[in-house]
């Protein structure tokens, strides 16, 4: 029998188990130390004393990256009730043994301060690692040069931006079109929130006029073309500025169409649906219990079409959408009942970090959309791609993290309130029988799953910086500006030298906001000398590019320091 | 030629025999009696004296085509543009197109009923056909509504045209469009839509000229075509959330004009007009090395530098996926055009084409075999006609109809060229293209105004023709639309639960501007609700009873809530 000291060995072994990549699935035995993957193959020479763990043929899976999580977020002067502890314990009892969570700085206030908190947060309590999206809630020079300090010096390479809460959070198009040009140049990557927010407050007004204010007004003021309408002009964007951009949180069909329509004409987008959209359906809002309805709350709203989960999970499969967030952004019924007379009050955010994995694996894989590699690549391979830490999270391989997940294809749960991890009352899964399971989880290499006990410990999770220019999405954007500056190219042609006639700046006619402070007449001069340098052949001394695709040998310096639990 | 007239004559009485009447639904061998510049009924007048006879010898007759965007008065900058009514309607009376719909450009600013008058005025004068008015709305307050109110309800206008464009000048933002469709609507109006995005433009305008592009293909450059497709998709958003009829002018793209195909398979009340050039030419040009040139095709949304577009276009409009056709004839002169001669973001925008467009439309669809003789009728005039409730007054041969009738040969081929235009200006964009089709004979308000290569256009003839309000062919579905749309609210107990105290100035907080202003609101009837059904969809929750939850069912209403009923 494993004693305590098993638990905290460095060394562990997996033998018997059938490894799953993201690219192909082949049998071997792991063998794992100081937290990295040291061995793979048959007949391992492993030292004495070493924890086996027998897999009897069960598949081995990299550990879930959840790209998306809200843990601990301030709201209102009250907090979510899962914290960096309890969310992520909620996340490893799921098999997923990383996170990445959102630091969301007040607007007006300092990102660099918001992400030092969020740091010193998860820190503190985390029982996996993880890594942070900060989102950019304002735009000023300041906040230019914070979000450069945080691309060069904090591991952060992705920001998520706003089209919705208007008067807040809300950018104009001349604002997303200057961060997202500025993102493109540093090598980041802009993350969405689509919705239209100017129209959703307009439905708002309307619909609390109508006297409609329990949680059904929630969805009914934000109806999912609200949502298409904003990815489609995010993708305009973005292709415009040449930056490659993540649309957070695909809840709709429609919003899933427009994605995989820009990605068949060749735009770099990335498509998360989230555990709630792939699960459940709009249709509970109506609810006449409050508190149930108020427990779906969240932006944009789950779509009332009850045949979305199903066309979500397809194009997941299909690879039009690429990875998969929880969003899990939890309050407490009280919390919620904020808005019990009002629905625009109402918190916004719902569970979904402890059954990510199981839902995909049952939604998509046993229902023949998704095989296991697809799997793999959806629940964590591509994540680790876009946040440039792969191959060293979202594979098994030779110096790989020992993050990795025993998953049992054949057992079947039901999800319940009573029995989660999440510190929160109900559940948007509730009643659900899903197949498919962890049955031992091996996070930094020692065991936290196992025969369905856990055993985390708060505060071992390491911050995982993410480095700029990730090659899944920028190895394309690199070419198209290169193919771009072709097109923009001047017509050498003489001086018009003919009439002009008498005009007037000050009455009306066609305008161009431009004309006035333009700089013209000096065909020679290039501005934007800079930009080109941009598209060229990345010069090496300029961009400190950290090639993604590379494996890590020897793991980096240092790392070995951090072996023990204790 | 067979035939004689008095152009002067309004009482005129003429007969056109032997010809094949084409209406947008059926074509029929008929003679076509006219009196008094109308169709009317032929036997009971056959036999009076003085009937000039025209023979069409087995031709087409047609509906005289209605052009639903000219800009005949547009000023730039304090100058006019070369074609005003008198020469604008004449190349359009020459093309076959008896109608124009003119658009009142209102500086930003200015009265909008101040400048629908200075142009009625103006049309009066000059115009030698018929036309209505379009009014463009260039900024949004109360004023404004006032004015539209009185324009709808007493001028007889019911089109008015939005602008995603022009940042800073004529742009609205999608607040500012969500409320000017939701009041057209309610005047039963047609929302014209200019869909490009402005803000995005705007960068991309700096930009441009930042690396030093100046010239003409500055203007494409910074107006892709992805621009219009955005501005698109998100002016039918909002027409589907207002459920408000939303027209497109000038649909110049691929994109743009499959982002409508789309929109009306999923229902919506979309209409797309694309234009003579886009249908014609495409944006290679704006790479001439001849700046005048170049500059002559610069118009607002761009001319798509993809060969393939005019095609596809043509295409759409022949299975119905757009619906009209205008002409958007806006034409300056090079040296107006040269104002912008060192940035081409101060080129005055506008193309020709009111003269060329029903050639045209034959010569790419109709004689291309993808479009037969009645949808060339429906998209050069009846489509027109019905959207913009003129109809079966325009757009239709029929007793009662006014008459403007066109013979229409279908075999006659011509070289366009600006040497033997109407048009005033020195360029014309399709120069050197050969068309097939044209009028052989024009009748404008039923006289003779073109005959055989010579026009006979009577200055300041045309009428203004007012315009009802709520068109059937955009309102009838929107009206039952607003019955089924009736979205109701769940009737449930009042949470009774702990609530978490919030901070009184919230710091995080999911903001809603309109939270502040509602009232506790009364609901709705409990009388039914319309997704019980779903409940047993869902399944019902493992812990929907159990009553440690706070929100557990209140079975009868708090007292004092029956009270709270009026929003004040």
């Amino acid at each position: 029998m494993p004693g305590p000291g098993y638990l905290n060995s460095d060394r562990l072994l997996i033998k018997g188990g059938r490894i799953v990549n993201d690219d192909q699935s082949f049998h071997a035995d792991i063998y794992m130390e100081d937290g990295l993957i040291k061995q793979i193959g048959d007949n391992l020479i492993v030292p004495g004393g070493v924890k086996t763990i027998e897999a009897n043929g069960k598949m081995v899976i990299p550990g879930g990256i959840d790209i998306h999580t809200h843990f601990q977020m301030p709201y209102r002067g009250t907090t979510t009730v899962d914290d960096f502890a309890q969310g992520s314990k909620a996340a490893l009892a799921g098999g997923t043994t990383m996170i990445v969570d959102h630091v969301i700085p007040d607007p007006g206030c300092s990102l660099m301060a918001a992400y030092d908190q969020w740091r010193q947060w998860a820190d503190e309590k985390s029982c996996c690692d993880y890594s942070l999206h900060v989102d950019i809630t304002h735009w000023n020079d300041s906040v230019k040069q914070e979000v450069e300090n945080l691309i060069k010096e904090k591991g952060v390479n992705s920001f998520q931006v706003y089209m919705a809460y208007k008067d807040y959070y809300q950018m104009s198009n001349s604002e997303l079109y200057d961060i997202f040009t500025f993102l493109a140049e540093r090598g980041g990557i802009a993350e969405v929130h689509a919705e239209n927010g100017e129209i959703i407050a307009e439905e708002q007004t309307r619909m609390l006029q109508m006297g409609i204010t329990g949680p059904e007004g929630h969805v009914l003021s934000r109806p999912e073309e609200l949502e298409a309408e904003a990815v489609f002009r995010a993708i305009t964007i973005a292709s415009q500025t040449n930056c490659p951009l993540y649309v957070t949180r695909v809840m709709s069909k429609s919003a899933a169409d427009i994605i995989s329509q820009a990605r068949k004409k060749g735009h770099v987008v990335f498509g998360e649906p989230i555990t709630a959209s792939l699960g459940t359906d709009g249709t509970h809002y109506w609810s006449k219990n409050w508190a149930k309805a108020a427990s779906f709350v969240t932006s944009p709203p789950l779509s009332p079409d009850p045949t979305t989960p199903d066309y979500l999970n397809t194009l997941l499969s299909s690879g039009d959408l690429s990875v998969t967030g929880s969003a899990h952004c939890t309050f407490s019924v009280a919390q919620k009942a904020i808005g019990k007379d009002d629905f625009t009050q109402i918190p916004e955010g719902v569970n979904g970090v402890e059954e990510r994995m199981t839902l995909i694996w049952d939604k998509a894989v046993t229902t023949g959309k998704m095989d296991e590699n697809m799997f793999v690549a959806v629940t964590s391979t591509n994540a680790a791609k876009i946040l440039n830490l792969y191959p060293r999270k979202g594979r098994i391989a030779v110096g790989s993290d020992a993050d990795l997940v025993i998953w049992d294809t054949d057992s079947i749960r039901t999800i319940t309130a009573k029995t989660h991890n999440s510190a929160t009352e109900y559940n948007v899964f509730e009643g659900m029988e899903l197949r498919g399971a962890p049955q031992v989880v091996i996070c930094q290499g020692k065991i936290v799953l196992e025969d369905g006990n856990l055993h985390v410990t708060s505060g071992v999770g390491r911050f995982i910086p993410c480095s700029p220019f990730p090659d899944f999405a920028y190895k394309r954007i690199k070419r198209n500006n290169i193919v771009n500056l072709a097109v923009l190219r001047a017509v050498p042609r003489g001086m018009y030298d003919g009439p002009v006639s008498e005009f007037s700046m000050s009455r009306g006619g066609t305008p161009s906001a431009s004309a006035r402070n333009s700089p013209t007449k000096q065909p020679v001069r290039n501005l934007h000398q800079s930009a080109f340098s941009l598209a060229g052949p990345p010069t090496p001394d300029d961009i400190p590019i950290r090639p993604a695709g590379r494996r890590i040998v020897v793991p980096p310096g240092g790392r070995s320091n951090i072996t023990t639990l204790s | 030629s067979a035939y004689s007239h008095s152009g002067l004559d309004s009482s005129e009485r003429l007969l056109i025999k032997g010809g094949r009447v084409v209406n947008d639904d059926q074509s029929l061998y008929a003679d076509v009696y006219i009196e008094d510049g109308l169709i009317k009924w032929g036997r009971i007048w056959l036999y009076r004296g003085g009937i000039k006879v025209i023979e069409a010898n087995g031709r087409m007759v047609i509906p005289g085509g209605i052009d639903v965007n000219t800009c005949l008065m547009k000023h730039y900058l304090g100058t006019q543009p070369a074609d005003d009514f008198l020469q604008g309607t004449k190349a359009a009376l020459a093309g076959g197109t008896t109608m124009i719909i003119d658009h009142v450009t209102p500086a930003p600013g200015e009265s909008l009923l101040e400048a629908f008058e200075c142009w009625q005025e103006a049309a009066d004068k000059k115009a030698c056909c018929d036309y209505s008015l379009h009014v463009d709305i260039p900024q949004w307050n109360e004023i404004v509504k006032d004015e539209l109110e009185l324009l709808v309800q007493e001028k007889g206008i019911n089109s008015f045209q939005v602008y995603m464009a022009y940042k800073d000048t004529y742009q609205m933002s999608d607040s500012q469009l969500y409320e000017a469709f939701s009041f057209l609507k309610q005047l039963g109006a047609v929302v014209l839509v200019h869909a490009e995005n402005g803000d995005l433009i705007a960068q991309e305008q700096r930009k441009i000229l930042g690396m030093g592009i100046t010239g003409p293909e500055g203007h494409p450059l910074s107006r892709p075509e992805e621009l219009e497709a955005e501005a698109v998709f998100r002016a039918i958003t909002l027409g589907n959330r207002v459920n408000c009829p939303v027209y497109i002018t000038k649909v110049m793209s691929k994109s743009a004009a499959d982002t409508i195909a789309q929109a009306r398979r999923k229902g919506s009340v979309v209409f797309g007009e694309p234009i003579t050039a886009s249908l014609v030419t495409d944006g290679s040009h704006y790479w001439s090395r001849n700046w005048a040139k170049a500059a002559a095709y610069v118009t607002s949304p761009p001319l798509s530098p993809d060969p393939t577009t005019p095609d596809h276009l043509n295409t759409l409009l022949a299975c119905g996926d757009l619906q009209v056709v205008g002409s958007a004839h806006c034409a300056y002169s090079t040296s107006q055009k040269a104002i912008g001669k060192d940035d081409f973001t101060l080129i005055p925008e506008g193309t020709n084409g009111v003269e060329e467009r029903m050639g045209f439309v034959w010569d790419k669809a109709v004689a291309m075999g993808k479009m037969d003789e009645n949808q060339f009728v429906a998209v050069t005039s009846t489509n027109a006609a019905k959207i913009f409730n003129l109809y079966p007054r325009k757009g239709r041969i029929a007793v009662g109809s006014d008459a403007d009738i066109v013979i229409w040969d279908p075999y006659s081929v011509k070289t366009i060229t600006a040497k033997l235009q109407q048009s005033a200006s020195e360029y014309n964009i399709f120069e050197g293209l050969e068309c097939r089709g044209g009028p052989v004979l024009v009748l404008s308000q039923g006289r003779v105004v073109y005959e055989e290569g010579k026009l006979q256009a009577q200055q300041g003839t045309g009428r203004f023709i007012p315009r009802k309000h709520f068109p059937d062919y955009a309102y009838q579905r929107v009206k039952f639309r607003n019955q089924v749309k009736k979205q109701q609210g769940v009737t449930r107990g009042l949470y009774d639960g702990p609530v978490y105290d919030v901070v009184p100035t919230p710091k995080y907080i999911t903001p809603a501007p309109s939270a502040k202003t509602s009232p506790i609101s009364h609901q709705p009837p409990p009388i039914r609700n319309l997704h019980q059904s779903n409940f047993s969809l869902s399944g019902a929750q493992l812990d929907d009873n159990i009553p440690r939850r706070s929100g557990h069912r209140i079975v009868a209403p708090p007292g004092g809530r029956s009270n709270i009923t009026s929003l004040g």
